[in-house]
This record gives C-alpha cells, structure tokens and sequence, in this order.
C-alpha cells in the first residue's frame, strides 16, 4: 500500500533532473563560499542557546528582533578569544558563512568578536576590575609599606626581556647591598598567567622582602596577561609586599591596581625598592656624627660631675677637722683621683676613636686638617708620650709628606688638650 | 650575652645596632665604662657599613625547574 502511494507520487518527477540532498547543498555550500560579502562579514546581535560542550568549541545563536543566525566558534579561535560570553550580550562577530551539511544549516563560522560598542577587551577589563575592587582586592588599607633596606630582592619576569637588565643595572648601581633573587616567567601569551602566578609563588617561597613584578613596553594585547585575575589574584594573595613594573608609563594593568606600589616601568620598580647609595653614604655619616655628639656630650656631663666634686673638695672647710670629715676628704681625693684617672684615659679613647673614624670615611682627612701622626722607629704609632725618652728618634707624618725629629722633653702628665 | 662580631653583620644589622647605640648614648646614663664600650662598638660598626657600602657587590641568583612549579596550584 504504502510502495504504491509512494510509486504515484513520484511517478511525474521521473523525468526530471533530480539531485541528491548531498550534492544540492554541496552546491548551497559552493555558492555560498563564493559570495565575497559572505566570506568576510561582520553581524551584530544578541547571544542565545550558547552552549559550551566538552570539545571546546562554543555554539551560540545570534539573534535580533526579526531573525536569528547560528554561530560556531572553533576551539582554537575560542582559546583566543579574551573574557566570557554570556547570554544576552549585544556583540559583533566577524567571520564566514557556510553549511554544516548535516543538518542544512547554514551558519557563521566565528574567528573573532567584540562588544558592540566599546572595546571587547576594555569592556571585559572594566567588568573585572569592578568585580574585584568590590571584593576590596584594590583597597588603599591592602597597601604595606615598602622596607627602606631589602636584603633580598625577587624579580618576577622574563629571563630574556631588556627589562631584566635594565633592572639589574639600577640594582648594581643603586643598592649592591642586595641579593637579588630572579623568578623567570612567560610575560605574554596563553601560559603567561600560569607561569606568572607560579614564579611569583616560587619567588615568594625564598622569602624575599620585597618583590617586583614587571614586563617591558608593548600592546595593550601583549600586556594582558596583567590582567589576568589569577595574576591579580596572586599579586593580592602574596604574603610579600610587591612593586609592578609594566609596560610603559601610560600602561594601567589591574596587576598594577592590586600592587602594594605601582612604578611606571621597570626600572621605575627597581629604583622603588632600593635606596641610593649616596642617601645611604649622608645617612651612614649622620648617624656617625650622632654617636661622636651623643658620646662627647655624655663625657662632658661626667666631666661636669669631676668638677663639682673637685669643687666640694676645694670648699671643705679646713676649720672642721672631725675625724668623720678627714675621713670623707680622704674619699672625695681618692674618687678625684680615679675620675682623674678615667677621664684622660677617655679623653684619649675619645681622640683616637674620632680619628678612627675618620679613618673609616677619608684617612688622609685627619691629616689634611693639620694633624700628624707619629710613629716611633718600628713604625708603631705613639699614642702617649709616657715612655718617651728625650732624644729618642721619631718620625713624624703630615698630609703631605714626612720627617723625622727627635724628643727633647716628654710631658706625660699633661692633660689633652 | 656576646655580641655578634661586626664582621659577620649585614649592613642593615649593623646599621640598626648602630642607630641603637646612638639612641642609648642619647638617652641614658650609662656609666664611664659602659658608654666607652658603646662608643667603641658604634666606631666598629661604622666601619663595617663603610666598608660594605663601597665593596658591595649584587650577587644574582635564578631560579630553576626545581623551584618552579607550574601546576594550577589552585
């Protein structure tokens, strides 16, 4: 019954052309691929139905009020494609149409896409950046404080880049005081987050006191590893303060946000963690100026306590021969005596140790300041004229030049000067 | 307890100790013996920040596979 129906219902076709399904949309397919506007073309619309399988590829429906457009993305373009596609975005995607012959469906083969409007990837940076600065990854209180002498310096960049050198240079010019420690990573590219986030852990691991996280100039494209969230999220996590160096001065990452400090390139970073050598030359000789005012006032307070019982010592009346004050005069002359004792010894000390530390700074500028060093015959400094003998031979040097001479009186009881 | 011999400070070891000292001379009274001894010390280590402010070399290290990890850790 059926094979009959069938049969009559064919029957006036028989002499006509006819194609199999395949070989029409074969055809379909060839006119299609043929038209230029079609194989070069820019649709804008809304996401629908978009499904993300296993396979990677993304399949969505472009639609607007009137028609809708089945859209493949491959999974090597979706790998490239920055941020997420949601339901309901409004975008332009470029690409080719074609047939996917089984089912006849015509569709647009997606190679890449932006948000109609603005930027694809701006928008996608102000979306992040907004999400994580409500989380209060940005907040001005997350900021520490930088140490003003880090021993150990991490640097999270690329192993080959001009930057790390550049770095290095400021380093060695700066602060060879320092250790530095390099963490190399991918600075750009798919794995770039990846490997980001694991030197700046490894890094952290050695325990640095500070790290610097930089990347030299380049495309906004180049530098959006960045803005990767892992990455933020590492810089935000790092139990160690970190200074980001990337790019150019015009450059803005959220890397950069996150930051305890954010310099405007590399060696902005590098000059950022580490103090001059010449601030620390004035601060070193300020503080030693500290230590000779600070010690040569305490020696002039003892001094003034010297006096004052040399003072008492004087004043006691002689009319009050108690054997109680005999015995206290006897003391206070004995105490004299050892304070004496004391002081010239620290008097002594006192002249040796500025000239020593001089000596640490500039030997020469104690010379040059009209002073001479004199050395008996072996060659060994004379620190006291106790021992010296008249006519004994010494030999006596200035700042420039030297000579011998010969001790006509020794003096041992006088006081310095 | 002994102190550290300068030798084997660091800068910024030395450099704090020193800053100490300054403030204990500063600050209290110590006796003749005591602030003498401080004084020297301080001397000391002024010359050890000296001397490793101006023969300071960088010293460069790199980290290697054994260090890094590339694992998504999270």
């Amino acid at each position: 019954m059926l094979g009959h129906m069938e049969q009559r219902s064919f029957l006036p076709y028989l002499r006509t052309i006819s194609l199999r399904v395949s070989d029409l949309t074969l055809y379909l397919r060839q006119v299609l691929e043929s038209d230029l506007l079609l194989q070069d073309v820019w649709v804008q619309g809304e996401i629908s139905n978009l499904s993300r399988p296993s396979s990677g590829h993304i399949y969505f429906t472009l639609k607007d009020e009137g028609a809708s457009l089945r859209c493949v993305i491959w999974r090597s373009t979706a790998q490239r494609l920055r941020g997420n596609l949601q339901n309901g975005m409004a975008v332009e995607a470029h690409g080719r149409i074609s047939i996917y012959e089984r089912d006849g469906q015509y569709q647009l083969y997606v190679d890449s896409m932006r948000l109609t409007g603005e930027g694809w990837l701006y928008q996608e940076f102000l979306r992040l950046k907004a999400r994580l600065e409500q989380e209060g990854l940005f907040d001005p209180e997350r900021k520490r404080p930088l140490p003003p002498h880090p021993k150990v310096v991490g640097i999270v960049t690329s192993p080959t880049g001009a930057a790390l050198q550049d770095m290095l240079n400021i380093l060695r010019d700066r602060y060879p005081l320092c250790e530095v420690i390099v963490a190399p990573a991918q600075v750009q590219g798919d794995n770039a987050p990846l490997t980001i986030t694991a030197a700046l852990r490894a890094v952290c691991r050695q325990n640095p006191d500070v790290v610097i996280l930089a990347r030299g100039g380049g495309s906004l494209e180049d530098l959006w590893a960045f803005n990767d969230e892992r990455v933020v999220r590492a810089i935000a996590e790092c139990p160690i303060p970190v200074v980001t160096g990337i790019g150019h001065e015009t450059d803005f990452t959220l890397s950069d946000f996150a930051a305890d400090l954010r310099a405007p390139t590399p060696t902005g970073a590098a000059v950022a963690v580490s103090p001059d050598r010449d601030d620390l030359r004035r601060e070193l000789s300020g503080t030693i100026d500290a230590l000779a005012a600070a010690f040569g006032s305490r020696l002039d307070q003892l001094t003034g306590d010297l006096d004052e019982a040399t003072y008492r010592l004087d004043h006691l009346s002689p009319l009050r021969r108690v054997e109680n004050d005999r015995q206290r005069l006897d003391d206070l002359v004995e105490r004299a005596k050892r304070a004496q004792k004391h002081i010239l010894a620290l008097r002594q000390a006192r002249s040796q140790a500025l000239a020593g530390r001089w000596a640490a700074l500039n030997p020469l500028a104690v010379l040059q300041r009209g002073y001479a060093v004199v050395t008996d015959t072996a060659g060994r400094v004379l620190h006291s004229s106790a021992g010296l003998q008249a006519g004994q031979d010494v030999h006596v040097r200035l700042a420039e030049g030297a000579f011998d001479a010969q001790v006509t009186a020794a003096h041992p009881d006088q006081p310095h000067p | 307890m002994e102190p550290t011999a300068v030798e084997e400070l660091s800068y910024e070891q030395a450099f704090a100790e020193l800053e100490e000292i300054v403030r204990l001379l500063e600050t209290d009274s110590k006796t003749l013996e005591e602030s003498l001894a401080l004084f020297e010390r301080g001397q000391a280590l002024a010359r050890r920040c000296a001397q490793l402010l101006e023969q300071a070399e960088l010293r460069i290290r790199q980290l290697t596979g054994e260090d890094l990890t590339y694992e998504d850790e999270d």
